[in-house]
């Protein structure tokens, strides 16, 4: 199956991403293989087989742990302003970004 | 030649430093020395000369006062995926150039609390996707065996920072063979241990579901105390594991396991590996495999009858399947994973930009490099409607049937899988570049241990190339849990044989 170029912006938009028309040529050729590539897993009869998502369900009964729904204790200023630092911008402890509603 | 060249094991460095031949502070200054005048300046990331010799220092004191452990004063380093405080953490990505973590990861508070010594930030592959090393923003690393060749990847710079003597041993992550390929191409030892063992906390994720960090050394015994170090429960990651098969995740279980083991296999004299069966998947013979790996493998297949061990013929008939399963599993994990980095917390933001939207895009574009953007593209792509359950959904039904296949052999017919790690030996830099997916094929001997988060390592076991002179890995798989018995079959294996001894030219 031949992904075209209008596939491609749907995926790059989806994606986050911004291509150059080079950079989206040579996705549309290197992704039409890899789908290639991927195409295999559809040959497989997977019936009555269960999806897994966590690699040791076939050892042994697993579950994810989650953790207590209690609030944690504030954490220091210091903590705060070191990740506050890593903000591209940031004013007054609030993270910056263009105007969303005018 | 570094100071640590002259220590064969991290038992010989650790009886120096506690007979005060040497000291910590010595070690780490010779060792950040070498670090900056190694003949590849991208191996190490950051140096940080005042952090490291702060460790030293500690490790000193615990040394004089008689409270050093089996890691006190040993120089280690980290892949650049383990966040760490003080030195910056950038997972290889113009992303993350400016990024400094306000905490330390699990794996790198554990080994810093064993009293090692970190000499700093190793380069890999941008986010952990590659094979090669050479998807960094920071420059390729170069492989110590061969400077015109890649050290294998992801794990490229800690594979080879301990080829070149740099450090003693370094953490590595392996999500489809991160760990295990470097090592096999640049001739060290390496371990993945079972999924879930080693926290993931503060590892920069990429594909949660099969990420699993694990160390790289010269020989198997130095990687039992790091990793055991490493190893244990840890409430920050949810898929972290509380008992492993009714003994507790901690410290001290990998070590116990292999002293019981290595205690047998002495006891059992002459053929310590008497009744053993050693599981060979005739699919890791395939038409793709070099024959010089082929004839290492068989070699070394070899030594381990001559120990005692038998041999028996298996099938992982999916094999081939892993490929395609891991190649959307993976992406879809990262395409997700990475959303986070939209340039608004941390990480790049481009310089110029519209509304939120187009401000967000510019950044992720300019921030990533092509293999990244690739495997979000891939990823995206299989998790879209109308495709998750053809892609998504079937990949892990396919998963599944490659995890049986695994757990067949290993329960029925044999107690451990060997077979190679890789086609073929370090490849050139800048082969691949035309064809990026031919990385991808080239991981078909050890995607299957992920995706059924097995235990799995890399040993030293021969040479080949053009001139005879490329690192060969053997891969030995084991049962869930069966890290310490593993690293005991290894040892075995390298007290009759001298590949791990072997010191490349660019050390």
């Amino acid at each position: 199956m031949a992904l075209t170029e209008q596939d491609i912006a749907w995926l790059a938009r989806l994606s986050g991403l911004q291509l150059s028309a080079d950079d989206q040529q040579r996705a549309q050729q290197e992704l039409t293989r890899i789908l290639g590539l991927i195409q295999e897993l559809q040959a497989v009869d997977t019936h009555g087989i269960e999806p897994m998502a966590h690699p040791l369900a076939a050892h042994q009964d697993i579950a994810l742990r989650l953790r207590d729904d209690a609030a944690e204790p504030p954490q220091s200023v210091v903590l705060r302003d070191t990740c506050m630092a890593n903000a591209p911008a940031a004013h007054e402890g609030l993270f910056l970004v263009p105007t969303v509603i005018e | 030649m570094t100071l640590l060249s002259e220590f064969p094991s991290i038992p010989d460095l650790n009886l120096a430093l506690r007979e005060h031949r040497v000291n910590a502070v010595e070690l780490a200054t010779d060792a950040l020395r070498a670090a900056r005048s190694h003949a590849d300046p991208h191996v190490f990331l950051h140096i940080d000369d005042e952090l490291t010799l702060a460790q030293a220092r500690d490790a000193d004191h615990a040394l004089a006062a008689g409270t050093a452990g089996p890691l006190t004063g040993i120089p280690i380093a980290h892949k650049d995926l383990f966040v760490t405080r003080g030195w910056r953490t950038t997972a290889s990505s113009k992303m993350l150039a400016n990024y400094t973590s306000p905490f330390d990861a699990t794996v790198v508070d554990h080994l810093r609390t064993a009293g090692t010594v970190s000499l700093g930030k190793l380069s890999c592959d941008e986010f952990a996707m590659g094979s090669g090393n050479e998807n960094s923003a920071f420059g390729p690393v170069r492989n110590p065996w061969d400077p015109d060749r890649v050290p294998g990847g992801s794990s490229g710079g800690s594979a080879a920072a301990v080829a070149a003597r740099l450090v003693m041993a370094a953490t590595g992550t392996d999500t489809g063979g991160s760990v295990r390929q470097p090592a096999a191409l640049c001739g060290v030892s390496g371990i993945k241990p079972t999924y879930g063992t080693v926290s993931r906390y503060g590892i920069i994720a990429y594909a949660s579901s099969l990420d699993q960090a694990g160390p790289l050394a010269r020989n198997a015994c130095d990687l039992v105390p790091i990793l055991d170090a490493m190893s244990g429960f840890d409430a920050n990651d949810s898929t972290s594991l509380e008992s492993c098969d009714g003994k507790p995740n901690a410290t001290g279980r990998i070590q116990a396991d292999f002293s019981a083991a290595q205690s047998r296999f002495e006891a059992a004299g002459a053929r310590p590996l008497h009744g053993l069966r050693i599981g060979v998947p005739r699919e890791f013979f395939n038409e793709g495999l070099a024959a010089c790996v082929a004839e290492a493998i068989e070699s070394a297949l070899k030594v381990f009858e001559s120990l005692g061990a038998t041999r028996v013929d298996i099938s992982l008939p999916r094999t081939r399947l892993s490929i395609p399963a891991y190649y959307v599993i993976a992406p879809a994990e990262a395409s997700s994973n990475l959303s986070r980095y939209d340039g608004v917390r941390y990480g790049h933001r481009a310089e110029h930009y519209g509304d939120l939207i187009d401000m967000t895009s510019r950044s992720r574009t300019e921030g990533f490099g092509d293999e990244v953007r690739r495997r979000i593209l891939v990823g995206t792509y299989v998790l879209s409607h109308g495709y998750y359950d053809a892609y998504y959904l079937q990949a892990q039904r396919v998963r599944r049937m490659i995890v049986d296949d695994f757990q067949r052999a290993l329960t029925e017919e044999c107690d451990v899988i060997m077979g190679p790690v890789t086609p073929d030996v370090a490849r050139r830099i800048g082969d691949n570049k035309q064809d990026p997916i031919a990385d991808w094929l080239a991981d078909i001997y050890t995607l299957g241990v992920s995706l059924a988060g097995l235990p799995g390592m890399s040993v030293p076991c021969g040479f080949g190339g053009s001139a005879g002179r490329l690192p060969i890995g053997l891969q030995l798989v084991g049962r869930y849990f069966d890290e310490g018995r593993l690293l005991a079959i290894a040892d075995r294996y390298q007290q009759v044989t001298d590949w791990h001894q072997r010191i490349p030219g660019l050390a």
